[in-house]
């Protein structure tokens, strides 16, 4: 594939990931932040995002798999999700925790196992995506070409 | 000073985030800030030389000079820039600290939060932060933080008052949260495990250093 054509092809992909909801507006935020003095930016808030979301998944499973579950402890894991995907426009992954947060409220467990089922096929697709992205991106650079905006 | 002129305001930004941090961070240098990021309050307070059960007060000339206040004069932050909701200490414990201490007191504030609680903005306005920004924060945000920088520039509420240049304990024994990104902050490294600045200080005068 020649370089024009990774670019529509990385044009058209970025698209779809805002059409479908899987970014918003935050993840332009990011990219408007990146420059040829931290040409990583973008990847490395993401790689972040990743280690610290496959944290606190695990720490979900744990408290949801506990006797007596806090749900107070449980809630404070979703807010921080929440709050880190709201940071890199991860919109799915977001919805997703504030209808988690309601059912901790309610002490729901089986809502709570139903969302944490849901986060975490949200968040391996969101992250499957952005691989995706970056790959493209990667291949583009190596090509000698630039990122289209 | 010999500070470059685009980098004339050093912002201390708090959040227990790490992804929060590396966003604040980066938004604040775009905007030609000096920053360092700490994950907690209490980190906060260590770098302003503020612990939490004791209170420093830095303008007693005739207290002899020691590290302690000289690590205070020497890290001149502008502004705190603080994630509400931390664990331990909340943005606003440590804005009300900030606010209730003679010598942080004038360090304009500036409170961050996820969620959109109109009490909770009220309140930490009433406790005086200048600003209340909704995450996720952005550049447009930051806009406003000159105004508030630009008022305490003419305070001389950093003042230098010895010469010497004092060593005291790099930021990184901390906690490796801790980040300094300024050229132009003299701390330096000092031996671990002397820390005369952790000991409480006797009513009039100070602890010496070992």
């Amino acid at each position: 594939m020649d370089l024009v054509q990774l670019q529509r092809q990385l044009v058209e992909y970025r698209t779809s990931l805002y059409h479908e909801g899987f970014l918003d507006e935050q993840y332009t935020q990011l990219q408007e932040l990146q420059d040829e003095n931290n040409p990583d930016f973008v990847v490395e808030v993401v790689s972040l995002f990743f280690e610290d979301s496959e944290r606190l998944l695990n720490e979900l499973t744990k408290a949801l798999e506990q006797q007596s579950i806090d749900f107070k402890r449980v809630d404070a894991h979703v807010h921080q999700l929440k709050g880190s995907s709201s940071s890199i426009g991860a919109q799915r992954v977001q919805k997703v925790c504030i209808a988690f947060r309601n059912y901790c409220e309610e002490q729901n467990v089986e809502g709570c196992l139903k969302c944490l089922q849901q986060v975490r096929h949200e968040y391996s697709l969101v992250k499957t995506k952005l691989e995706s992205m970056f790959q493209l991106e990667q291949q583009i650079l190596s090509a000698g070409g630039s990122i289209p905006m | 000073m010999g500070m470059a002129a685009d980098s004339e305001f050093h912002v201390l930004a708090v959040d227990d985030s790490i992804i929060d941090r590396k966003l604040i961070e980066r938004l604040l240098k775009t905007s030609s800030y000096q920053v360092t990021t700490v994950d907690s309050g209490s980190k906060a307070l260590e770098f302003l030389g503020l612990h939490e059960d004791d209170r420093i007060h830095q303008n007693t000339p005739s207290v002899s000079p020691n590290n302690h206040q000289w690590r205070l004069q020497e890290v001149e932050v502008n502004l705190v820039i603080t994630d509400y909701c931390m664990p331990g200490m909340t943005g606003y414990d440590l804005l009300k600290k900030i606010k209730e201490s003679s010598s942080l007191k004038n360090i304009p504030v500036v409170i961050m939060s996820s969620e959109n609680v109109p009490s909770r903005i009220s309140r930490c306005l009433e406790e005086g932060a200048e600003e209340f920004f909704l995450k996720p924060v952005r550049l447009s945000d930051l806009s406003k933080l000159r105004p508030h920088l630009l008022k305490t520039k003419s305070k001389d509420h950093c003042k230098e008052q010895v010469d010497e240049k004092p060593a005291f304990p790099s930021p990184k024994q901390e906690g490796k949260e801790e980040q300094q990104q300024s050229k132009n902050n003299k701390r330096k490294a000092m031996e671990e495990g002397v820390s005369p600045e952790r000991t409480r200080p006797r009513p009039n005068g100070i602890t010496s250093m070992v």
